[in-house]
C-alpha cells in the first residue's frame, strides 16, 4: 500500500456493469430483484472516472505509469473492462462471480478492492472510482476502501488536480453549501461527481485496439474475500400508482376537501 | 495514522458552475470533404448485425475451413447490442438454420424453447372473433416461436465464437464509393460528437472506413444505405417498386389462467376497415409470455389513421381483453417496417463490390408472414457467392495493378437465390398480397388468396405487377377526402398513451447530436423545404406524420411568429411549424416511406442510440 518510490503514479478505476440508465426497468414477478435480462453498460459516473484517468495522463504526461481498471461482475461483465480498454486504460483485472448470482454489496466490494490494491507489485497511487452506482445508488465502496486501506478520501470530485512530484491531489467536492476544496496527500481515493467531465466516446479503432490489451482474472477465492450478501431482501415492490386528484370549484371547496383529508386543523 | 487531508476554508459560498463542455462558438464546422478518416482493410463488411447478415457472417467463417482461407470479416450493428434494434412476431421456419447450423439444438443457450402447436385464424368484428379457414401456408408444424431479438443475439455470440469482429455501437453511415462511382469499395461508420449545427464537439471523432473486397448490406426493411444503393445503381428497374406494412408489437406477462403455451393466432377485420391491408396476431412464447400486435399495410389511404392508436383499440376487444385480464403486465413495446412487395419488388440484388441481403432486398412471404428463414438462406447464398469471389480476387491480384481495386462480382449470388427454395418460396405467394389492391378491398383479397393458396399454389401464368409503380406514400388520400376516425381514450392498463409505451423501449438518443431526420428534397435542406413540407402535409394530409410515427417524433405544434414573412423564414406555415423529436426515434422507417411528400430522408444517427430491445 506504500505509494511508488519513483515519482510515477499507477491508477486504479473500479468500473462496475449496472442496468442501462436509458431502461425501464421492472420488478420480477417473484418480488426478489428486478428484471435483469434488459441491457447493461458501464456505471456513468465510472465512465467519468475512466474518462479522469485518461485525462490525468494527458496532462501529466509520463508521470503517469500505469491506468488500470477493474471490475466484480459475471463473465459479461468483461465487455465493460473492453469499453474502458478503449477510452485508454491500459490493462483490465476482471474478478468473475458466477453468472446469476447476487451482486456484491458495498463492503464485499471495497474488501476486494483492498485486496487487489494489496496485490499490486508496483503500488496504487490513486483510486478514481464512480460517487455511485446507478443500480443501488449506495455511494459507500469509495468511502468504505478509504477507510479500509487508511487513506485520504475525496468524495464527489467536480475538479482534479494532481502533483506528481510533490505527491498531492487538490480536489474540489461538490458539498451541500457550494463546493470545497481539499488538499489530500497520496495515495488517495477519489469518488467522481457528474460536473467533472464529459466521458469521450470509445471509438471503434480503439475499440479494436483494446482487444489485445491483457486482461486478468481472479475470483473471489483467489483473494480471499467472501462475498456473499450480509443483506436479506425481503422484499421489492414498484412504487403505488398515481391515482388521479380532482378539481375544485373555489377556496371553500379546497378547504372542505383538505379538512376531508385530515391535512388542515382549521374548521372550516 | 489520521487521515492526510487538510481542509481550506470555503471563502465563496456561491461559485458559479462552469460548463466542462467547450463553449458553442469555439467549435468548428464538420467538412465531410477535408475530414481525414482511419482506413481499415477487411475481407467483407457487413452492414446490419441481423439475421441475414450473421448467417453470412457464420456461413462465410464455416468456409474458411472448406477452403483453407482466412477471411476477415467485420459486422457493424447501429444498435447498443446484437439484437437491440430488431423485432418480429415471430414465428420462424428453422429450414434455413437447419441449413446453417444442423446441430443447433444441442446447444445448451439456443432461445427456440418453443415450438408451434397449433395455428387458427379469426375475423374480428366489433365484439365477436369468428374463427375462418387460414391459407396452408399459415400451417406452422415443425415452427417455433422465439423473440426474434433474442434470436439475434445468440445468433451474434455464435458469430463472435467463430473469430466474426462484431462491433455493435457503430452504423454503417456511408458508401466509399470507386473512383468513377461504378462500384463500391466499402463502408465508413457514423461521426461521432457533432453538435446539432454539425459542429464538431470536443468529443468529435470522424466515422471510421472499412474497405472490403465484399460489402454486404444487411440492414432490414428499407435500410438507409440500401436506398442509396438502389438509387445509385438503379437496382429497381426491372423491379415493382416496395411495399411495406408498420408492424406494432406489445410482449405481455399473462396471467397463467391464460396462457396456453406453442398457441398461434392470426386476425383480420377489426379494427380495420375493409379498404386496409392488416391483421393482427397473438402468439404464446415460452416463460409465461405473450407476443401480440397489429400489421397495416402502409398503402392505406386515410391519413387520419394512427396506427398506434389501432393496437391500443384492438386490446379492448373481447378476444384481448380476456387475454390479458387477470395479472397480466406489459413488458415490451415496439414497432417497425416491414416488406411486403414479395417476388415481384426484389430488385437486382448485386452491384460491383457488394450485394444486398435479407430484408434490406425484401424476401418476406406474406402468405406465411415471415421472411427470416429467407433471409438467412439469402445471407448463406451471398457467403457462398463472397468466398467464391474472395478466392478468385487472390489469383487475379498477383497479376492486375494493386492500385486499381477489382471490384468483386457478386452476379453468382443472384443466380443462386434463383435457383434456391427461396425463389420457389416466394414464387408461390407472389399474387397474394397484389390480390388485397383492387376496388373490392380485403374482400377480393380473401376471395383470391383463397383459391390460389388453396388450390393453385401460384400455379398460374400471371403475375400481378404493380403497372402504375405506385408508391405506398402516393396511395394516401387527401384528409378532407376522407372519413375522420376518432380514437377512445387511453384506459390502462389495457391501452395506455403512447409516451407511456415508448419508455418500455428504452430508446435514447445522445442529444446534442445533428437530428438523424432529414427534411431534404433533391438535396437541399433549407426553410423553404420545410416550408413546402408543412404546407402540403398540415393543408393537404392533415399531419400525417404526427399521427403515424409509432414514438412521437414528427409533431406539427403552433407557430408563434406572428408575419407571413418570419414564418417562412423559419420554416413555418398556416401558423405551424414541423417539430422532430428525434430523440424518440425507434428506427421504424415508417416516415421515410409514408410521408405523402416523400421529402424525410431517414438517416443513422450515431451508433449505440435507439431502442434497446431484448425480448421483442
Amino acid at each position: 500500500m506504500r505509494p511508488s518510490a519513483v515519482r510515477l503514479l499507477n491508477i486504479l478505476v473500479p468500473v462496475k456493469r449496472a442496468v442501462d440508465f436509458a431502461v425501464k426497468i421492472r420488478v420480477n414477478p417473484e418480488q426478489t430483484g428486478i428484471d435483469l435480462n434488459v441491457k447493461h453498460s458501464m456505471n456513468p459516473f465510472d465512465e467519468i472516472a475512466v474518462e479522469e484517468a485518461v485525462r490525468l495522463r494527458e496532462r501529466l504526461k509520463d508521470a503517469v505509469k500505469s491506468i488500470k481498471v477493474v471490475t466484480i461482475g459475471p463473465p459479461k461483465a468483461v465487455e465493460t473492462l473492453r469499453t474502458a480498454l478503449a477510452m485508454g486504460a491500459d490493462s483490465a483485472i476482471h474478478v468473475e462471480i458466477p453468472e446469476g448470482a447476487p451482486s456484491p454489496e458495498p463492503l464485499a466490494v471495497a474488501k476486494t478492492l483492498r485486496e487487489v490494491v494489496a496485490r499490486q507489485k508496483e503500488g496504487v497511487d490513486l483510486v478514481i472510482m464512480g460517487k455511485q452506482a446507478i443500480d443501488d445508488d449506495a455511494g459507500q465502496t469509495g468511502q468504505m476502501l478509504a477507510g479500509l486501506m487508511d487513506w485520504a478520501q475525496a468524495t464527489f470530485a467536480s475538479k482534479v488536480d494532481v502533483d506528481a512530484s510533490a505527491k498531492v491531489a487538490n480536489v474540489t467536492r461538490e458539498i451541500d453549501g457550494g463546493l470545497e476544496q481539499l488538499r489530500c496527500q497520496l495515495p488517495v481515493v477519489i469518488t467522481t461527481d457528474l460536473r467533472l467531465n464529459e466521458p469521450r466516446y470509445a471509438s471503434l479503432p480503439n475499440i479494436m485496439k483494446a482487444k489485445k490489451k491483457p486482461v486478468e482474472k481472479f475470483t473471489s477465492t483467489d483473494l480471499g474475500v467472501d462475498l456473499a450478501p450480509r443483506l436479506q431482501t425481503l422484499k421489492i415492490t414498484e412504487p403505488p400508482k398515481r391515482i388521479g386528484g380532482g378539481k375544485v370549484a373555489n377556496v371553500d371547496e379546497l378547504l372542505a376537501k383538505l379538512k376531508e383529508a385530515g391535512i388542515t386543523s382549521k374548521r372550516a | 495514522m489520521l487521515a492526510r487531508v487538510r481542509r481550506r476554508p470555503v471563502i465563496f459560498s456561491r461559485i458559479t458552475r462552469t460548463l466542462h463542455a467547450s463553449t458553442a462558438r469555439q467549435r468548428q464546422l464538420f467538412d465531410p470533404s477535408a475530414v481525414e478518416r482511419i482506413s481499415e482493410d477487411v475481407d467483407v463488411c457487413i452492414v446490419g448485425g441481423g439475421p441475414a447478415g450473421l448467417s453470412a457472417a457464420i456461413r462465410l467463417k464455416q468456409l474458411e475451413q472448406k477452403r483453407g482461407k482466412e477471411f476477415r470479416i467485420v459486422v457493424l450493428e447501429k444498435g447498443a447490442e446484437v439484437g437491440s434494434h430488431i423485432l418480429s412476431g415471430a414465428v420462424i421456419e428453422p429450414r434455413a438454420l437447419n441449413e446453417l447450423l444442423p446441430d443447433w439444438s444441442s446447444r445448451p443457450d439456443h432461445p427456440l424453447k418453443q415450438p408451434a402447436t397449433s395455428s387458427t385464424m379469426k375475423f374480428l368484428t366489433g365484439s365477436l372473433a369468428l374463427p375462418i379457414p387460414h391459407p396452408p401456408q399459415m400451417n406452422n408444424d415443425g415452427n417455433y416461436i422465439v423473440s426474434l431479438s433474442q434470436f439475434t443475439s445468440w445468433l451474434g455470440t455464435i458469430a463472435e465464437e467463430m473469430g466474426v469482429e462484431v462491433y455493435p455501437g457503430f452504423a454503417g453511415a456511408g458508401i466509399v464509393y470507386s473512383d468513377d462511382r461504378k462500384g463500391v469499395l466499402g463502408v465508413c461508420t457514423n461521426e461521432v460528437g457533432l453538435d446539432k449545427n454539425f459542429h464538431m464537439k470536443e468529443t468529435f471523432e470522424p466515422g471510421m472506413e472499412f474497405r472490403a473486397k465484399v460489402t454486404l448490406i444487411a440492414e432490414g426493411a428499407h435500410g438507409s444505405l440500401s436506398k442509396e444503393l438502389i438509387n445509385q445503381f438503379d437496382l429497381r428497374r426491372d423491379a415493382d417498386p416496395q411495399t411495406y406494412a408498420i408492424g406494432l408489437k406489445e410482449v405481455w406477462r399473462v396471467d397463467p389462467s391464460q396462457y396456453r403455451p406453442g398457441e398461434v393466432v392470426h386476425t383480420m377485420g377489426w379494427p380495420l376497415d375493409w379498404k386496409t391491408y392488416g391483421g393482427g396476431w397473438v402468439y404464446h412464447m415460452a416463460d409465461g409470455l405473450v407476443s401480440l400486435g397489429l400489421v397495416i399495410g402502409l398503402d392505406y389511404a386515410n391519413p387520419w389513421l394512427s396506427p398506434y392508436n389501432e393496437l391500443q383499440r384492438m386490446k379492448h376487444h373481447p378476444y384481448f381483453s380476456r387475454l390479458l385480464s387477470g395479472s397480466s403486465t406489459r413488458i415490451a413495446y415496439g414497432a417497425r417496417a416491414l416488406n411486403e412487395g414479395g417476388l415481384q419488388a426484389v430488385p437486382r440484388v448485386h452491384f460491383p463490390g457488394g450485394a444486398l441481403i435479407g430484408c434490406s432486398a425484401g424476401f418476406v412471404n406474406i402468405a406465411k408472414i415471415k421472411g427470416t428463414h429467407n433471409a438467412m438462406k439469402s445471407g448463406m447464398l451471398a457467403a457462398e457467392a463472397a468466398a467464391d469471389a474472395l478466392c478468385r480476387t487472390n489469383e487475379e491480384t498477383t497479376v492486375s495493378k494493386p492500385e486499381s481495386p477489382r471490384l468483386s462480382d457478386m452476379s453468382v449470388y443472384e443466380t443462386s437465390l434463383k435457383d434456391s427454395w427461396v425463389w420457389s418460396d416466394l414464387h408461390e405467394v407472389r399474387n397474394i398480397r397484389a390480390s388485397f389492391n383492387t376496388p373490392l378491398g380485403i374482400w377480393g383479397g380473401i376471395a383470391y388468396s383463397g383459391i390460389d393458396s388453396l388450390f393453385l399454389k401460384g400455379r398460374t401464368p400471371w403475375t400481378f405487377r404493380n403497372v402504375s409503380r405506385t408508391s405506398d406514400a402516393a396511395h394516401t388520400l387527401p384528409a378532407s377526402r376522407c372519413k375522420r376516425i376518432t380514437y377512445p381514450p387511453p384506459q390502462p392498463p389495457l391501452s395506455t398513451d403512447l409516451l407511456t409505451s415508448l419508455t418500455l423501449t428504452g430508446t435514447n438518443h445522445a442529444e446534442d447530436q445533428p437530428i438523424h431526420l432529414r427534411v431534404r428534397v433533391n438535396g437541399l435542406e433549407d426553410s423553404t423545404v420545410r416550408r413546402e413540407h408543412v404546407r402540403r402535409n398540415v393543408g393537404d394530409y392533415a399531419g400525417l406524420l404526427g399521427r403515424a410515427c409509432p414514438a412521437g417524433v414528427y409533431e406539427y405544434v403552433d407557430d408563434e411568429h406572428t408575419s407571413a414573412v418570419e414564418e417562412g423564414k423559419s420554416g413555418g406555415w398556416g401558423g405551424k411549424k414541423l417539430v422532430i423529436n428525434s430523440q424518440n426515434c425507434i428506427h421504424c422507417k415508417l416516415c421515410d416511406i409514408k410521408v405523402p411528400t416523400q421529402d424525410i430522408t431517414w438517416t443513422v444517427p450515431e451508433g449505440g442510440g435507439g431502442p434497446k430491445y431484448t425480448i421483442t
